[in-house]
């Protein structure tokens, strides 16, 4: 018998286990709150797809029928539709793959001041929509681009790369790697240094060494990121259209639904079939990510050693960055000449530059730019309320079945742009607005909705991740001190998730503002049109591509200004409560 | 400022099907300072936030002052609390976290900039008012939410372990000047502790709980000599616990066989002691009421002697633990240090001497 003086340790009943249901018993405040959510989800995001849904699965009388997709594999051109897309995202996939996965490496292994450069790099695509750089990398890589030219000048010799689905491929890869560079470097940022210092210990080195430990320990974050690439370019609307690539399956749903009309069921079944694969992509990575969290850092511990790079691997690793970047680049240089071209026909550049588009744009196209401010930011504002709401009742009360909001807001991410503008052109076909004559499909605030709707996730997560920060005590030492709960989240919790719920609106708002899919099928007077749908419209003709790239540019300025701010915003707010290294202890 | 009384009666409380408090009865006489002691998850902290309304009893009664307040919102409770993160507003400054209670219960400004500011002239921050609290050391955050919340008057002051995230130096420092302060102001105190040494130090008396159960209330030195378990017993303090079984009583005291030792004749002079034979009990005493002597040494009457191997030394400062075999049992014994004396060698027979005034008989 030992004399102890150590504690039992009992079953840990953790001091903030029966925190949410303590006093927040259900008030009638959070059934309202909850309720007015679940109402608008159900209105403009469930509603709408079942219906797609419904319509995809019954005849024109109502009775159930497997026919429409019967007829839909039958034919010929549907079936290289499917196929098309299946190619199109794959590839896009793998080639965004092959960029992606050296760069994140070399900043996270090496030490050199490329690091610097790949982080830009990892930003600059994503703030230009893709279908605008489409245009623009036709001028530079197309058969008679700047590239090819100036080969076919010196060599004899052009590359295909904008032939065709190449194109398609070249453009969502270049635009889309980001997704796979920045959720790999975070992947691998947080593998234990450990883990590769045993590896070395037992004889594992090189390449061994990364594809048996530091690769399989990223994996989760590459298949995230790479999921996330297939999933985008499967629903893309844009790009295919603007490149005239109309054999995919977004461009005939699109087709079909403008040209045949909102009874045609072929517009349905691709609907269905593009949410189908969107849902098993998300699925499929996240059956490989389950169990999967190899955040292995320890307490203390250090991630994967940087090492100084040789003289030639230098050499290498620049070569390789630079000509990413310069490929990166070529669709803004690209628009931005293109803006700025008086004529740019079968020559490397232009020939002669003005600056009329952009007086053409100020305009003609200031109405689309009020739009877009209009629209995105009432959207932008619709989705950090919801988010704020969504977060609250989920973290902080005990409404029944309150993890169902976030599941459904979250689902809208599988729905393809298309999909939702369908479903509510045949949702509220006919419906009017109250008081008046105004058909509901006909106005703008059923793209605003829309913007709202797809845009949800982004703010959500952000109003999730800056509530869960908050410890609970910070509420609950304003109750002690006599705030009612109201009180309480006016006076601490939304001044501290103020940096979250920012960061969750400039990223709802820049991301609604190059939306095009669902735009194109749902504006419906030229008046209505937002800066993504005149980009478009402008790039149909060969005439309208000056202003259209100009209008491009003014978009990129305000994805760039609002991402700037957004990483600013987060940056301030995050060191303004971290406590201080070293002059805390004053 | 008035004083206050807490009593709980009967409290349970359950999560789903984990019960967290048994039935917990405890009196805290106004003015006290008290300590709930006991190891994690035994449902101190639990106790302390259903005093303060974060957690609601499921059956039982809690009486503030002479007033049942289970039916009260925590922010009409008027209780303040000292929470263990502290959880000091990060966009708020020193000054605006201190006013925060008092703007709530729209105090006019005159009244508040004075309060404010004798609050932390109290705890010695006047200096840091614009600070933010990420800007101050723990030592200061801690006194930031002590004046956040004794500025707004409360009837009872709670601590939730409030110097856990100290260092050591700093927390000896602090807990004398929590003592001083609540001296001063006379308030009911309530404080959680998985540390004995800090409940002792500072509490008038003390509660220990485990598994949701209140094992024994006293004062510290009541329940250091007189432990009500051998919970108790080996939760405050380091105890020697030897299970046993009482064979009689005789003219010399009582008989007892002690499980791997042998046969014991205790001079017990307390009525209180059993005198059933075949009773199963605990045999206690502390590590100090044993002396060592060489092995051979001469024996008196006033102490149990027994021989024993010595297996281990550990060097603590003031005193050196040896941890010493005697037939199956290993006992603890503490061995005052002084310079120049040579200790006992590990593996060496030595004898063991035992105050026997200082054992106590526990029920097993």
């Amino acid at each position: 018998m030992t004399p102890s003086t150590a504690p039992a340790a009992g079953p840990a009943a953790g001091p903030h286990a029966g925190r949410a249901g303590a006093w927040r018993a259900v008030g009638p405040g959070v059934w309202l709150a909850g309720a007015l959510v679940l109402t608008f989800l159900l209105a403009f995001l469930v509603l709408p797809v079942a219906r797609v849904f419904y319509t995809a699965f019954v005849e024109s009388d109502g009775a159930p029928t497997l026919g429409h997709f019967a007829a839909f594999f039958s034919q010929g051109l549907m079936q290289e539709a499917f196929f098309n897309s299946l190619y199109v995202a794959v590839m896009s996939a793998l080639f965004a793959a092959l960029i992606a996965v050296p760069l994140a490496y070399f900043t996270v292994r090496f030490d050199f001041r490329g690091a610097l450069l790949i982080q830009t790099l990892g930003v600059l695509p994503l703030i230009m929509p893709p279908f605008v750089g489409a245009v623009a990398l036709q001028l530079i890589f197309g058969r008679s681009g700047s590239v090819n030219l100036l080969l076919g000048e010196w060599t004899g010799v052009t590359l295909p790369i904008m032939e065709g689905l190449n194109g398609v491929i070249f453009v969502e890869a270049i635009h889309y790697f980001p997704f796979i560079l920045m959720n790999l470097t975070v992947a691998l940022r947080n593998i234990d240094g450990a883990m590769e210092e045993a590896a070395l210990n037992l004889g594992c080195r090189g390449w061994r060494l990364f594809s048996r430990v530091i690769f399989p320990l990223a994996l989760p974050g590459f298949v995230a990121g790479a999921s996330l690439v297939f999933v985008k370019v499967f629903d893309d609307l844009g790009t295919p259209l603007v490149l005239g690539q109309t054999n995919l399956l977004a461009p005939q749903a699109y087709l079909r639904i403008t040209q045949v009309g909102l009874e045609d069921p072929m517009g349905y079944v691709i609907s269905v079939i593009m949410i189908v694969f969107s849902i098993a992509a998300m699925a499929l990575s996240a059956r490989v990510l389950h169990g999967k969290d190899y955040a292995t850092t320890q307490k203390g511990g250090g991630s994967l050693q940087r090492r100084a790079l040789t003289p030639a691997g230098s050499l290498a690793a620049y070569a390789w960055i630079v000509a990413v970047l310069l490929v990166v680049l070529s669709p803004h240089l690209g628009v931005l000449l293109l803006s700025l071209a008086k004529v740019w026909s079968f020559s490397p550049l232009p020939d002669a530059y003005t600056l009329e588009h952009y007086a053409t744009v100020f305009h003609d196209g200031s109405g689309m730019i009020r739009n877009t401010l209009l629209y995105c930011g009432l959207a932008a504002g619709i989705d950090v309320l919801l988010g704020v709401t969504i977060a609250y009742l989920m973290l902080r009360t005990r409404l029944p079945a309150r993890q169902w909001l976030d599941w459904i807001a979250t689902a809208s991410l599988a729905v393809p742009g298309i999909v939702l503008a369908i479903g509510y052109l045949r949702l509220y076909k006919g419906v009017t607005l109250p008081g008046s004559e105004l058909l509901i499909t006909g106005t703008w605030v059923m793209i605003m909705l829309a913007y709202a709707v797809r845009r949800l996730p982004y703010a959500l997560r952000s109003c999730v991740a800056a509530l869960q920060q908050l410890h609970p005590s910070l509420e609950e030492a304003a109750e002690n001190l006599g705030a009612t709960p109201l009180r309480s989240i006016r006076r601490v919790v939304v001044p501290l998730m103020a940096g979250g719920i920012l960061a969750g609106f400039v990223t709802s708002f820049i991301t609604a503002a190059v939306e095009l899919s669902a735009t194109l099928l749902l504006t419906s007077a030229e008046s209505q049109a937002p800066m993504s749908y005149g980009i478009y419209l402008y790039m149909q003709s060969v005439a309208g591509r000056g202003p259209g790239a100009a209008l491009g540019v003014l978009a990129i300025v305000v994805v760039a200004v609002g991402t700037y701010l957004s990483h600013v915003v987060v940056e301030r707010t995050h060191s303004r409560f971290q406590p201080a290294a070293k002059d805390a202890v004053a | 400022m008035k004083r206050v009384s807490v009593q709980c009666r009967q409290l349970r409380l359950a999560y789903g099907p984990s019960e967290v408090l048994k039935g917990v009865d405890l009196d805290v006489a106004a003015g006290e300072f008290f300590a709930l002691l006991g190891p994690s998850g035994s449902g101190k902290s639990t106790l302390l936030r259903l005093i303060a309304g974060f957690a609601r009893h499921h059956s039982g009664e809690l009486l503030i002052d002479g007033v049942d307040v289970s039916a009260k919102a925590p922010w009409e409770r008027n209780v303040g609390m000292v929470f263990q993160s502290y959880a000091l507003w990060p966009h708020l400054s020193v000054w605006d976290n201190v006013a925060f209670g008092l703007v709530e219960r729209r105090t006019d400004k005159a009244t508040l900039r004075q309060k404010v500011g004798a609050a932390l002239e109290l705890v010695g921050l006047s200096a840091y008012a614009q600070r933010r609290p990420n800007q101050l050391s723990g030592g200061q955050q801690q006194r930031v939410a002590l004046a956040r919340t004794i500025v707004i008057e409360p009837q009872l002051l709670l601590l939730d372990e409030p110097l856990s995230n100290l260092d050591k130096t700093l927390r000896v420092q602090m807990r004398q000047e929590l003592l001083a302060m609540q001296r001063r102001l006379g308030l009911t105190t309530v404080f959680v502790t998985h540390d004995q040494e800090e409940a002792m130090t500072t509490a008038d008396r003390m509660a220990v709980l485990d598994g949701g159960v209140v094992q024994q209330v006293g004062t510290p030195t009541t329940l250091y000599d007189s432990p009500a378990n051998a919970f108790v017993a080996s939760f405050v303090g380091t105890m020697n616990l030897l299970p046993g079984r009482l064979l009689g009583r005789d003219p010399q005291g009582l008989r007892l066989d002690v499980d791997g030792v042998g046969e014991w004749t205790l001079p017990l002079a307390d009525a209180a002691s059993p005198t059933d034979g075949g009773v199963q009990l605990r045999v206690s005493f502390r590590p100090h009421a044993l002396r060592l002597e060489p092995a051979g040494a001469p024996r008196d009457a006033r102490h149990l002697w027994m021989p024993g191997t010595v297996e281990a030394a550990e060097f603590v400062g003031e005193f050196t633990r040896y941890r010493v075999r005697v037939g199956t049992q290993a006992l603890a014994v503490d061995q005052a240090h002084q310079a120049g004396r040579q200790g006992f060698p590990v593996g060496g027979a030595v004898s063991l001497a035992l105050d026997t005034s200082q054992v106590r008989l526990l029920a097993d």
